[in-house]
């Protein structure tokens, strides 16, 4: 008697947990079952489009929230493989992110979400004539690169390399935020910094140059193995990489990924 | 001088606390030296970027020091010695880069100091000269969040020094600017040095003002602590490193200034 019930009750169980699943693998991306906070380290380039998207995504997940850690992708990825706790790493180069995947910190490969690429950041009406790189090297003119040590700055370098320019910086910001920050106080003429960045910031135009298509910078994005919400993080990791998400990206300046 | 030493049981409910506080203090200096990579040490201290940021912050933390002085000194001179309103006020002006997020610090000397700057903008018209992303410019941020540890352990000294030699040298008929260089400084010389040992140690391991006002290139602004900043960016070990040779610099410079000037107790 006490057997049959339980084999009733574990089948029971079984049809609902495959019910759950079911439901969860349909078109419905929502559900009770993903709610509850998210915590997502993520590239300082993705600072304006994240934050947005988060917003987003708590509006439809009613009892999620999002919590981000904007900074230098290789600051992040040090974090993490220090044990910080976060469910989902979003890097501005798959360098940075080799860092946690090679670590053991990530769960599957990670999934290439936009391409970004470096223009040249000056003030509104372009006050130096900056035209391109070459125009950086110029005596009299001050410019903000990112330090090799974090993505946009190893962009920067490749690119400068690329258009043969011998150039010596102001400043090598720890990212690329700060190297914005730099400009926008009027410290220096011209910045070396995302498409997207620019897009964000009110009073600067962006100097597009050939060679930064040398330079174009994949990112990648993964649900974390210390996760302290997978399914939460799974579920934003796709939220993002919808259609939904990748419109919010490209408006923001950013391309969609290869072949997506 | 005999003092008498009442031998007593440490009561347990103070012992425990300074213990725990004792640990906490020691602890993350333990794990710096237990994570050391102490197998390639010799070859990354000898790397070129290491002892060119390592100069620059001695440099920079000397000339930060020597500045404070020169100009902290007289402030805390002022703050004990003259009657004047306000002087509570002041005071607590002095104060506030201490509690002040150097980060804060640095946007507020790039308001100040910066090409656009109340002040800077004037220097670069004038002159040509642009304090931001310039050796001085690490010197000036050092000095901003330094100076106060400078001020107070100077204005503390002056404060206990006693004051009748300084009316009895007033009544021999020396001038106060007489008396301040030839009685009182002597008087408060290990104050003086105390206040700028630390006023040193704060310049040395200064950052957040430093990278704001200052940004960072190497040779030029890069400090050790930013050097740290970044290597931690990529290389964890090579953070160590940096972090081990700050250690060890500012502690064996301290305990030597300790023993020769402060005087140990």
């Amino acid at each position: 008697m006490t057997v049959r019930w339980i084999r009733a009750a574990l089948a029971a169980a079984l049809v609902g947990a495959l019910g759950l699943t079911g439901c969860g693998g349909a078109d419905e991306p929502a559900g009770p079952d993903v709610a509850g906070p998210v915590t997502v380290f993520a590239a300082a380039s993705l600072t304006e489009s994240f934050t947005r998207l988060g917003k987003e995504y708590e509006a439809a997940h009613p009892g999620s929230s999002v919590t981000f850690n904007f900074g230098g992708s290789s600051g992040l990825a040090t974090q993490i493989t220090q044990g910080a706790p976060a469910d989902v790493f979003a890097a501005a180069s798959p360098a940075t992110m080799k860092t946690v995947t090679d670590a053991g910190d990530a769960t599957g490969e990670p999934a290439v979400l936009v391409r970004n690429q470096l223009v040249v950041a000056v003030p509104r009406g372009n006050p130096a004539r900056v035209g391109g790189l070459a125009d950086l090297a110029r005596p009299g003119v001050k410019v903000a690169l990112c330090a090799e040590q974090v993505p946009c700055g190893a962009a920067a370098r490749t690119a400068v390399d690329a258009a043969g320019v011998r150039l010596t910086p102001a400043t090598l910001e720890q990212d690329v935020k700060g190297a914005l920050a730099k400009l926008r106080l009027g410290e220096v003429d011209a910045a070396l910094v995302y498409r997207t960045d620019v897009r964000a910031a009110p009073g600067l135009d962006a100097v597009e140059f050939p060679e930064s298509a040398r330079a174009v910078n994949d990112y990648p994005i993964v649900v974390l193995r210390a996760a302290g919400n997978p399914a939460g993080a799974r579920a934003f990791v796709d939220f993002v990489r919808s259609d939904a998400g990748l419109a919010v990206l490209t408006a923001a300046g950013f391309q969609a990924p290869p072949g997506g | 001088m005999s003092r008498t030493v009442r031998r007593q049981r440490v009561p347990i409910a103070l012992l425990v606390p300074a213990g725990l506080g004792l640990t906490f203090l020691v602890l993350p200096l333990a794990g710096l030296l237990l994570r050391a990579p102490w197998t390639t040490l010799p070859r990354r201290l000898t790397e070129p970027g290491v002892l060119t940021a390592l100069r620059l912050s001695l440099e920079t933390a000397t000339v930060a020091t020597l500045l404070c002085v020169v100009l902290g000194v007289p402030l805390a001179w002022l703050l004990a010695r003259v009657e004047f309103p306000g002087r509570r006020l002041v005071r607590a002006l002095v104060t506030v880069p201490l509690v002040l997020p150097p980060v804060v610090g640095g946007v507020a000397l790039l308001l100040v100091f910066g090409r656009r700057g109340l002040i800077g903008s004037w220097l670069d018209e004038t002159f040509g000269v642009t304090l931001p992303f310039t050796t001085a410019g690490v010197v000036l941020a050092e000095a901003f969040v330094a100076m106060p540890f400078l001020v107070i352990a100077v204005e503390g000294a002056l404060r206990g020094a006693d004051p009748r030699y300084e009316e009895a040298a007033a009544t021999l008929g020396a001038g106060r600017f007489t008396t301040f260089t030839r009685v009182t400084l002597p008087l408060v010389a290990p104050g003086v040095a105390a206040g700028a040992v630390l006023c040193w140690a704060r310049a040395l391991g200064e950052f957040g003002a430093t990278i704001t006002f200052a940004g960072n290139y190497p040779g030029r602004t890069q400090t050790m602590p930013l050097a740290v900043y970044l290597a931690l960016e990529t290389d964890l070990q090579a953070a160590i490193v940096l972090s081990l040779i700050l250690l060890t610099v500012s502690v064996v410079i301290l305990a030597a200034l300790r023993d020769r000037w402060v005087g140990s107790t």
